[in-house]
């Protein structure tokens, strides 16, 4: 069961599976049994999972997920888009069998002082990484781009209120966002912004935000081998205090870098 | 009870399971107890301030996986000022790994480390394919070895392991030469040169082109240069690649190993080292064995028949 031994900051633990379900066409919900890793699991941060299905079958390393709903009953979630052998293992999982989970890991968001409404922007399956701001304190909006409404999620988001941008009608092209979002900053201007999930949108995130002069952050995803500070494998360019362009780690000074600081990837 | 305690040359330790350089680092802390362990082994460092190689740096494959890091570092004067100190927080015995692109910049670097107080021992990393172009490194020849064995022992008192390459036609003979040259231990063995290809772009998977093999698929290859190198030299010999089990560790050192290193496996489960210890203790228990050290060797031809008796 999950009872981390005392004194360790992370805890590898066999979850028993609660709920697995398919999302629209393309995604996968996992929800676990995990009480004490969701007592210490803070928003933004990531678990290590073991890929393998109840037959043992699955890659060799481990996968770096972003958890998506941080229950108060000791749950803790995952939102999956099911497009390698990872993942697919994981959508073979069924109640009742057991997924091993290291966490939690890396570095969440931070939200300002008395932050009372801040903006978050996803593509895709980004917004599992920013759900957990929902309910945190501060009322959230959310901007969700998909390819297709079918693909939106909006309820697995679960925003106070929420734009949606859409390929298939043209709605996400970055012109519209950009014109959505400084409706919304001129409106209701949030005390901090927070993005997941594509570069397109984090670059026009880190300009409008820059304009406008408010703070934010962004949520990278990287390759890993280890998740936790060792390999040096999930390094990205990232600024540092003195603007010199420096590899930090995903896993560790990650996965929420500034959104000034980080770098187009 | 069951005797842990391992000597490897000069340097006593409590029991004969450390990390491998390059898959550890003191983040484990944040999982495990470090002090648990037998030594604690530093990533590579160098002298001078490193990038890295350009991402991708990891390719999964069956059972196993490549790496082309390429030792990013902030080279040895931060590491001594910054890493260091926190080393020093744990009271395991610190080996540091050490690289360097030149015979000249080993020995320097030795002279640093052997005046840096908390080091128990050097690992000379001539072995690393990353470094030199095409995967060459010290450790492919003999002479190359040895030359640069001999300028870190001349510039260093520390203990001094030597981690070889699978990457070399006569393992036997670096092994040799490495020993005459003043090595203390041999670290057998580094990772071997593999590939994978992206079919879909027709590039290396790994953003160096090669890379280095390591994991359970690997072991077959490392146990066999570890019982090569157990009947070519007399020092102790520190078996690694692809130890993930106590079982695992069991076959290194019957194939003539000391003590071993775990690498790749901590990726997969974070406390795989002191499962591999408490695993180790166990068998040597249910076997009657009273001192680890009995196992060493068990397995090589010339000890068949003491084994039996």
């Amino acid at each position: 069961m999950d009872t981390a031994p005392s004194g360790f900051a992370i805890a590898q633990v066999a979850c028993p599976v609660l709920e697995s379900a398919p999302v629209g066409g393309r995604y996968h919900r996992l929800v676990v049994a995990a009480p004490g890793l969701a007592a210490r699991t803070r928003p933004g941060q990531f678990c290590h999972l073991l890929c393998r299905d109840a037959g043992g079958n699955g890659p060799y390393l481990r996968r770096p997920m972003s958890v998506w709903r941080i229950g108060a009953d000791g749950t803790l979630g995952f939102l999956l888009h099911v497009k390698g052998r990872g993942t697919a293992a994981l959508a073979r999982l069924r109640a009742g069998d057991t997924l091993d989970v290291v966490g939690p890991l890396g570095v969440g968001f931070s939200l300002p002082p008395g932050a009372r409404r801040v903006l978050v922007l996803a593509r895709g399956v980004g917004l599992a990484t920013l759900a957990p701001l929902v309910g945190s304190g501060p009322q959230v909006h959310a901007v969700l781009s998909a390819r297709v409404p079918e693909d939106l999620m909006a309820a697995e988001f679960g925003a106070d209120t929420f734009d949606a941008v859409y390929d298939s009608d043209g709605t996400s092209a970055p012109d519209q966002v950009e014109a959505l979002l400084r409706r919304r900053f001129e409106t209701a201007r949030p005390d901090a912004v927070f993005t997941c999930g594509s570069n397109r949108l984090f670059l026009l995130l880190q300009r409008l935000a820059a304009e406008y002069g408010i703070p934010g952050q962004v949520a990278l995803e990287q390759q890993m081998g280890c998740g936790l500070g060792m390999c040096f494998c999930c390094v990205r360019d990232i600024r540092d205090e003195d603007g010199h362009v420096t590899h930090q780690r995903v896993c560790r000074e990650g996965p929420v870098f500034d959104l000034q600081r980080a770098l187009a990837w | 009870m069951v005797k842990l305690t391992t000597r490897i040359g000069g340097l006593t330790l409590a029991n004969p399971v450390m990390p491998a350089s390059g898959t550890f680092g003191p983040e484990l802390a944040e999982v495990m107890d470090l002090n648990r362990l037998g030594a604690l082994v530093t990533k590579s460092v160098t002298p001078e301030a490193r990038l890295g190689n350009a991402l991708p740096r990891l390719a999964e494959t069956e059972n196993g996986l490549l790496n082309s890091i390429g030792i990013p570092g902030k080279g040895l004067e931060a590491f001594i000022a910054k890493a260091m100190p926190e080393w020093r927080r744990f009271s395991a015995p610190l080996v540091v790994s050490l690289s360097a692109p030149s015979v000249a910049a080993f020995a320097r670097a030795a002279a640093l480390l052997a005046a840096t107080p908390g080091v128990a021992a050097i690992e000379a990393n001539i072995s690393c394919p990353n470094l030199e172009e095409d995967g060459r490194a010290f450790a492919m020849l003999p002479e190359t070895a040895a030359a640069a064995v001999a300028a870190v022992r001349a510039a260093s008192a520390l203990p001094l392991w030597v981690k070889l390459s699978p990457n070399t036609a006569d393992i036997a003979a670096v092994a040799r030469a490495c020993e005459a040259a003043g090595a203390e231990a041999l670290v057998v063995a580094n990772t071997i040169l593999g590939l994978a290809i992206d079919i879909e772009t027709a590039r290396p998977k790994l953003g160096a082109g090669m890379g280095g093999f390591s994991g359970p698929a690997f072991k077959p290859i490392a146990l066999r240069l570890v019982w090569q190198c157990a009947q070519a030299v007399g020092i102790p010999i520190i078996g690694v690649g692809g130890i993930s089990t106590a079982e695992d560790a069991v076959e290194f050192m019957m194939a003539g190993a000391t003590a071993v290193q775990v690498g790749t496996a901590s990726f997969v489960q974070p406390t795989a080292m002191l499962d591999v210890l408490d695993g180790l203790v166990a068998f040597c228990a249910r076997r009657g064995i009273t001192d680890v050290a009995q196992l060493v060797g068990m397995a090589l031809p010339a000890r068949e028949r003491l084994a039996a008796e």
